[in-house]
């Protein structure tokens, strides 16, 4: 080929040798790399598809596919404010103005001396405790202006990370309510001890009898999962635990993952002694990525005392490991088949299935990808057996669940309940009045009105990964599902066309409707849209897309109706708006450099 | 015989074939884009949605079973594949009367195929340079529509990985394997099975372009559906 990779810096070597030059490692590589030098220029791709050996186009897919991979420059500051919608309910759009002002950058775009750029980003999982920003990676919440002004001048001043006051990185877990799972204090290795005793059949015995359910949200069967990896030909097979808690509103995860580490990889753990399983990843979303440090230490100190490593609690034959593999920023890599591909060092498009992951998952071998909250509870039916589990919950729904609550309520934060609780007894508990609507289970869950606040959080009635976020009387429901539809449309990995296409669609829509160009017309559009994503989609992201959408366009239609231009149909098209450029380019916003005032003149 | 209904027709299959490849061997046509008889289904275009036990599925990708009811050529199916093709319309740069691979584009072919009559949704117009650094090949990416059948040629056929999609979502996008971006410093050549793969108008030889004149060309006298059915028999 004739263009020649340019000497790569000395320390991309470090990189890839800390990897073994192994491709299924690329993403963790592309992580590494640009932490070096803050961005991926495109001789930094080159050097290391050579050093790969894989295709440099490959590596370029890769590196383009994740929202926290950078090819293009970025500032030595990249703040990314978290845009879910308890973020905007919390003002983070006046916040960002605020910095950016202060910094003379426009969002998007990298400040002109290349200190600094300013842009939003997915929810970061901080919604008890925002508005939130990652600051190069590093999440800090509790934003106020005056927060956002001492910011401003460290990042003038180029004050180094690590010299920043310490407690903007503190992160709370807020837990307002403790239930089996928060209460439990184990030392490390009884749940382990206890399932060995049992024999691997008879502790799968045991995860059958508690029937559990997956607790990301889809509700599987964890004992039949299990049961087919284990069957599954293949003599290695691979547990993975999926901390990509990427659904808005969810952040229970993060709080498992700081304050029950323990009791997370004592479950990843669980699954392999089930499973026969020898290898086990921790796939943690980048937005966590500040835990990591706390999470190889609790993985040392596990080695470090036999529960991880060979013959774990001198169990001949039982050799399990753990290790950690970041995401970069992708929503869709939650999706478990996605996340697989992530893991293999590809971009994460979900795959065709069947295969299902048990029988052909990471490098073909049949691997069991779980939940972080379902890797924990396993620990609850190893020590107290899998019929004292099942006597809580519902008949259907085994156990308790964690949700992380937030909006309009006085104390957000996590809650951990039996299954079968109903909306009104968690909205009492959480401090919420005036309550108009909950978005139970993220953007892709469902909108309960308040004539449904007697329905039950449980797989039967309301299921949900964990997410509970609550809006008042003073919220406009439109403006929720307008939130979450651009979340999907930004997150859409691009696959499958209905989804590629059909999301950003759907934003049009949603924008020309808040635009006060809407018509009757669109609203036909959008449900037709809706069902074609709903049904034509290639996975569960692209069929969920149209949830918040349909439920609001249902129960609070007249958030949409008073959007309307009452015409049967009105253009998208605002001439006006079009001369917006034109007025920035001669400074001008006087009435007469308006058509609509210029028209009003004339007459 | 196994067999399965396709639109109450029985269709009979053998292990291993999907609804899409056992409809067509007997005489059934169901569309698609990103499918090719020579390399492993990808599923991505949705044009050969299904109704499989009412739950939708797509057809290339989606094992033969025996004695399911599959929903194909229905109004509602067929509803559903003209909304997809719009959505390919709008979402890239396509402009048919210009196009040297009009009467050759399966897009367009299936535009026809399924009566669309309007692009139904705003255009996108996306800026989509193209590429014309290679002294043989053309690349005009204004056309692309992710089927990933070059992608897919050039890696699985090739062995040469010329082609990679990067972005995500709708700012997804098709680049070439070389650090300037340009064809013209990859390995690729016009007899590269990649180079005679793309079912649109993406990658064209050069100085070739109206040797068969407009009118003469595959589907100017017939349907898509016919010509594919003739092809694969």
């Amino acid at each position: 080929m004739p263009t020649t990779p340019l000497a790569a810096p000395v320390d991309l070597d470090g990189v890839l040798q800390r990897h073994q030059h192994n491709p299924t490692r690329l993403l963790q590589i592309l992580i590494d790399a640009q932490d070096l030098a803050g961005w991926l220029p495109a001789p930094t791709l080159t050097h290391i598809a050579a050093a790969l050996g894989i295709p440099r186009a490959r590596v370029e897919g890769v590196a383009g596919f994740y929202s926290f991979l950078y090819t293009r420059p970025v500032g030595r500051y990249r703040v990314l404010f978290s845009d879910n919608i308890t973020d905007r309910m919390l003002g983070n759009d006046g916040l960002m103005d605020a910095l950016c002002r202060k910094l003379w950058v426009e969002p998007g775009k990298l400040s002109e001396d290349g200190l600094v750029s300013v842009a939003t980003t997915s929810c970061t999982g901080l919604c008890d405790q925002g508005p939130a920003i990652l600051v190069n990676g590093l999440a800090i919440g509790q934003l106020s202006h005056r927060r956002i002004n001492e910011i401003a001048e460290l990042i003038r001043q180029q004050r180094p990370l690590d010299l920043w006051p310490a407690e903007y990185f503190r992160v709370d877990d807020n837990i307002r309510r403790k239930d089996a799972l928060l209460d439990l204090q184990m030392p490390p290795g009884d749940a382990l001890r206890a399932a060995i005793a049992r024999g691997r059949d008879g502790w799968l015995d045991e995860v059958r009898a508690s029937r559990l359910r997956g607790r990301g949200g889809a509700g599987f069967a964890t004992a039949v999962k299990w049961e087919s990896a284990r069957n599954a030909p293949g003599a290695d097979k691979v547990i993975v635990c999926n901390a990509d808690e990427g659904e808005p509103g969810t952040f229970k995860d993060r709080v498992l993952l700081n304050s029950y580490a323990d009791l997370v990889f004592e479950g990843m753990t669980l699954a392999a002694w089930a499973i026969g399983a020898s290898e086990g990843f921790l796939y943690l979303r980048g937005e966590y990525r500040y835990l990591r440090p706390q999470l190889e230490a609790a993985l040392a100190r596990r080695r470090e005392a036999g529960l991880l490593g060979t013959a774990i609690l001198g169990t001949p034959g039982f050799d399990f490991d753990i290790q950690i593999h970041l995401g970069a920023g992708a929503y869709v890599c939650g999706e478990e088949s996605a996340l697989i591909e992530s893991l293999e060092g590809k971009r994460g498009t979900p795959r065709i299935r069947p295969p299902f992951p048990v029988v052909k998952g990471y490098l073909g071998r049949p691997t069991a990808v779980n939940n972080v909250e379902t890797h924990a509870k396993t620990c609850l039916i190893a020590l107290y057996g899998g019929e004292a589990f099942a006597d809580t919950g519902t008949a259907q729904s085994t156990g308790t669940k964690l949700l992380s609550i937030s909006g309009d309520c006085a104390a957000p934060g996590i809650y951990e309940y039996p299954f079968g609780v109903p909306i009104t007894r968690i909205l009492e508990d959480c401090g919420a009045s005036d309550t108009q609507a909950v978005q139970v289970g993220g953007a892709a869950g469902i909108c309960l009105a308040n004539y449904e606040f007697h329905r039950h959080i449980a797989y039967e009635d309301v299921p949900t990964a964990g997410a509970f976020m609550v809006f008042d009387g003073t919220r406009d429901l439109f403006d929720v599902a307008r939130a979450f539809v651009h979340f999907f449309a930004h997150e859409s990995c691009g696959f499958c066309t209905p989804c590629r296409v059909g999301t950003s669609l759907l934003k049009g829509f949603m924008d020309k409707l808040a635009d006060g160009h809407g018509a009757r017309a669109d609203l036909n559009d959008i449900e037709w849209l809706d069902r074609l994503l709903k049904n034509a989609s290639h996975c569960g992201l692209g069929s969920a897309a149209p949830n918040p959408v349909i439920d609001t366009l249902q129960k609070f239609r007249p958030a949409y109706e008073r959007r309307l231009v009452s015409l049967d149909f009105e253009p998208a098209f605002d001439l006006d708006a079009a001369l917006a450029e034109a007025r920035q380019l001669t400074a001008r916003d006087d009435p007469g450099a308006h058509l609509k005032t210029h028209e009003e003149d004339a007459q | 015989m196994k067999q399965f209904l396709l639109d109450g027709q029985p269709i009979p299959f053998e292990d291993g074939q999907t609804i899409l490849e056992a409809a067509r061997a007997a005489g059934h046509y169901i569309p698609s884009l990103c499918w090719h008889k020579d390399l492993p289904p990808h599923g991505s275009c949705k044009l050969c949605v299904v109704k499989s036990a009412g739950r939708h599925v797509s057809a290339c990708a989606t094992p033969a079973k025996d004695g399911a009811e599959v929903e194909s050529n229905t109004p509602e199916m067929n509803g559903e594949r003209r909304g997809i093709l719009q959505m390919l319309f709008v979402e890239g740069n396509h402009f048919c009367p210009s196009c040297e691979m009009s009467g050759n584009c399966e897009l367009q072919a299936l535009g026809y195929e399924y009566e669309m009559l309007t692009p139904r949704f705003r255009h996108f117009f996306p800026d989509r340079p193209v590429d014309a650094s290679h002294p043989d090949v053309l690349l005009d990416f204004n056309r692309c529509i992710f089927c990933e059948l070059c992608v897919r040629a050039s890696r699985d056929i090739d062995g040469k990985s010329v082609f990679a999609l990067t972005g995500r979502g709708i700012d997804k996008h098709l680049v070439v394997n070389a650090e300037s971006g340009r064809l013209a410093d990859t390995d690729f050549t016009k007899d590269d099975r990649a180079a005679n793969i793309c079912p649109v108008g993406v990658i064209l030889p050069k100085r070739t372009g109206f040797a068969v004149p407009i009118g003469e060309r595959s589907f100017d006298g017939t349907q898509i559906s016919t010509e594919t059915l003739k092809e694969e028999s």
